[in-house]
């Protein structure tokens, strides 16, 4: 197990090096293949009266003018080492991982990633929260009632989550419940200026719940086709003929074998929203990772996208090798095999 | 639902003088389905005392597991249309309440099952399986469920107890298997132990010992076992009395004796030449019932076999239009068929005996 464990991890690390070369190259190569010169690439980062000596300066401070293998090689190398910068007028050090320099604002990448982390943190673990509770009980209880109004009708409700776009929904609820009712805090509320943990929670039940809504429908759909699957298996009558009550049929021996796949989709989800809910986000002005990201892309500032993108992978690949181990905790028979 | 056909006459349930452990009384379990009613069984009657083993044999579909899941009480609810009487220890089962069945299952009558790997949970380990189905039923501490646990799978002959005890289904073979769900079959100590095709997914060498053990357990338990099979060899080798069903209805019922050498029903002549024979020529050895199972939904009228029956034509004529009574022809025979006596034996002694 342990040498399964470390040979996991090993992988992890290769493929977040080509995962990190791709998106380098997307962003460094693609320009360049574009017919973009050294000076071209620098001329977003400096003051629109620039002269043609000061971008060309600029290319020179950004590495830009080195070969492409050299600045990835200079990216690499600060991840692993960490690395010294001198974009402005003093040369400062930046500490391994380093994930470089904003381009613009000469800031490091990686603290501001750590400072929007805890909003996408709490946007992302509160409504993975609500949306499995609701999406698992929703789930089953269609399954258990399969045909009748109340299956036929949270399974038309699912659908429209499902379909619904989220500024869609996030717009509509903000309208009617901040803006409207006066129920919830309006957007932009900011979840690391809480000063309490009901504070907390009133300051991000609707991004939440906007964003449960759309993956709980697809939860309650998931679990119903397990527990259809599963409630017809032999195991399920082995159990009834025990005598245990119907609620123990369906949780200790339906749900559990039904909850399998969805433990494997829960930890991929779980792991892509961690990288930034960039609709939500965006929609209730949440300063989290995917507002970080979509201002990044805006300005045109490649260090913070590719960290952010990093990360992103990061959390995706830990989810898979978690989502992994998980399931021969799930499933013993994955264990022996 | 109230039948409205006629009592039958001669019922095994009503054998006077004997005051039955399990009374199944013109059982009927019909199933509503868009194309018709599906009529799996189709008053059923017997009878059946602690002790004793009762097979029950009939082809695919002649409603013998489905006899089965209504004596336990196992048909979801709303799916089956269930009437008639099971009386099991003086406690009528059907129209009881769901809450009471359930406390009689596992505890007062239990159940095995035809296929032991997809009829335990994979994701608990055999140990587990065994604890829950004895702690629905005793209030004990796990520890002395555990331990009980253990005791019950070494009861059934499975080897190292204390270590497999901890070991998923898939870890066991498929007779260990069976034993370990025969262990938690028993686990409360019913006295009525159903065992629906128990050797059918087992291999051929391992049937014998699952029939040797349940024979064995039950003599311990004193329980009464009913063994539903199509395969007459299992019967044969356990039960006391044995009932053939076609179609939802018996046709045959006799003591295990009597039916191996004296059967009188063309159908039961035509499951003991299904019967594969080495000592006979290749071409001779086995000899097939023609046609196909009926249509549960459209049921032949008259007797139901007529229309696979080599002998229809000497009954003149009733048995595609008279459903035949089921009746007792000598102490302990009863039997539904139109064919007449002299004509019966003599088609068994002449035919089919020597060709068996």
């Amino acid at each position: 197990m342990l040498t399964y464990i470390i040979r996991r991890l090993i992988g992890a690390v290769i493929l977040l090096f080509i995962v990190s070369a791709v998106v380098f190259s997307i962003f460094f190569l693609v320009p360049r293949l574009g017919g973009a010169s050294d000076d071209d690439l620098a001329s977003r980062y400096v003051g629109k009266s620039a002269g043609q000596e000061q971008i060309h300066q600029t290319a020179v401070k950004l590495g830009f003018t080195d070969p492409l293998y050299v600045q990835y090689g200079r990216f690499a190398k600060g991840i692993v080492l960490g690395q010294e910068y001198n974009y402005g007028p003093t040369t400062e050090h930046c500490p391994a991982p380093c994930l470089g320099y904003s381009f613009l604002t000469q800031n490091p990448v990686l603290p501001d990633l750590l400072d929007r982390l805890p909003v996408t943190l709490s946007l992302a673990v509160g409504a993975a929260v609500l949306w499995l509770v609701f999406g698992v009980a929703t789930g089953v209880i269609s399954a258990l009632r399969r045909g009748s109004w109340l299956d036929r009708s949270t399974m038309t409700v699912a659908l429209a989550g499902v379909s619904l776009p989220i500024f869609f929904t996030g717009l509509l609820s903000l309208s009617i419940f901040s803006y409207g009712l006066g129920w919830t805090a309006p957007g932009g509320a900011n979840p690391m200026e809480a000063t309490s943990p009901l504070d907390w929670a009133y300051r991000m039940i609707l991004p939440w719940i906007t964003l449960a809504f759309l993956f709980a429908a697809a939860y309650a759909r998931l679990t119903r086709a397990g527990m259809l699957e599963t409630m017809n298996e032999d195991y399920i009558r082995t159990a009834r003929a025990k005598g245990l009550r119907e609620r123990d049929v369906v949780i200790r021996h339906g749900l559990r074998a039904a909850l399998t796949p969805i433990v494997t989709i829960f930890g991929l989800d779980l792991g892509l929203l961690l990288g930034g809910a960039i609709l939500t986000e965006t929609t209730f002005s949440l300063p989290g990772l995917g507002q970080y990201a979509v201002q990044a892309i805006n300005n045109n500032d490649l260090p913070k996208v590719l960290g952010v993108t990093l990360l992103g992978a990061t959390f995706i690949i830990m989810a898979n090798l978690i989502v992994d181990l998980a399931y021969a905790v799930v499933d013993p028979r994955v264990r022996t095999r | 639902m109230t039948t409205n056909t006629a009592p039958q006459v001669g019922d095994p349930a009503v054998r006077p003088g004997i005051e039955g452990f399990l009374q199944v009384k013109d059982l009927r379990v019909h199933f509503p389905t868009d194309d018709g009613v599906v009529k799996s069984v189709d008053g059923l009657s017997f009878n059946l005392e602690r002790g004793e083993t009762l097979g029950i044999v009939g082809e695919s579909g002649s409603g013998k597991s489905v006899t089965s899941l209504s004596i336990m009480g196992l048909h979801a609810p709303g799916t089956a249309r269930i009437s008639g009487q099971v009386v099991l220890k003086g406690d009528k089962l059907i129209g009881a309440s769901p809450e009471h069945v359930r406390r009689l299952r596992g505890k007062n009558m239990a159940m095995i099952f035809q296929d032991p790997l997809s009829a335990m949970h994979p994701f608990y380990t055999v140990g587990h399986q065994i604890i829950e189905a004895y702690r629905v039923h005793n209030n004990v501490s796990k520890k002395v469920a555990r331990k009980h646990a253990v005791d019950m799978l070494e009861r059934v002959g499975i080897p190292q107890p204390d270590q497999r005890v901890d070991e998923y289904p898939h870890q066991f073979s498929g007779g260990m298997r069976q034993r370990a769900m025969i262990a938690m079959a028993l686990s409360c100590d019913p006295e009525l132990l159903i065992a629906d095709e128990p050797t059918t997914a087992l291999d051929v060498t391992v049937q014998a010992q699952i029939l040797d053990l349940i024979r064995d357990l039950q003599q311990e338990f004193n329980s009464a076992v009913i063994i539903i099979t199509h395969d007459l060899g299992v019967v044969a080798e356990l039960a006391d009395d044995i009932l053939v069903m076609y179609a939802g209805r018996a046709v045959e019922y006799a003591t295990a004796h009597e039916i191996f050498t004296a059967p009188q029903h063309p159908y039961t002549w035509g499951l003991l030449g299904s019967m594969p024979r080495l000592d006979r020529e290749r071409t001779e050895r086995l000899k097939p019932i023609q046609g196909t199972p009926p249509s549960l939904i459209n049921v032949p009228s008259g007797c139901p076999f007529h229309p696979r029956c080599t002998y229809a034509q000497l009954t003149g004529g009733a048995s595609e239009t008279d459903r035949p009574d089921f009746v007792e022809i000598s102490d302990r025979h009863f039997l539904a068929c139109h064919l007449p006596t002299q004509d019966r034996r003599r088609v068994w002694e002449t035919d089919i005996k020597p060709s068996l």
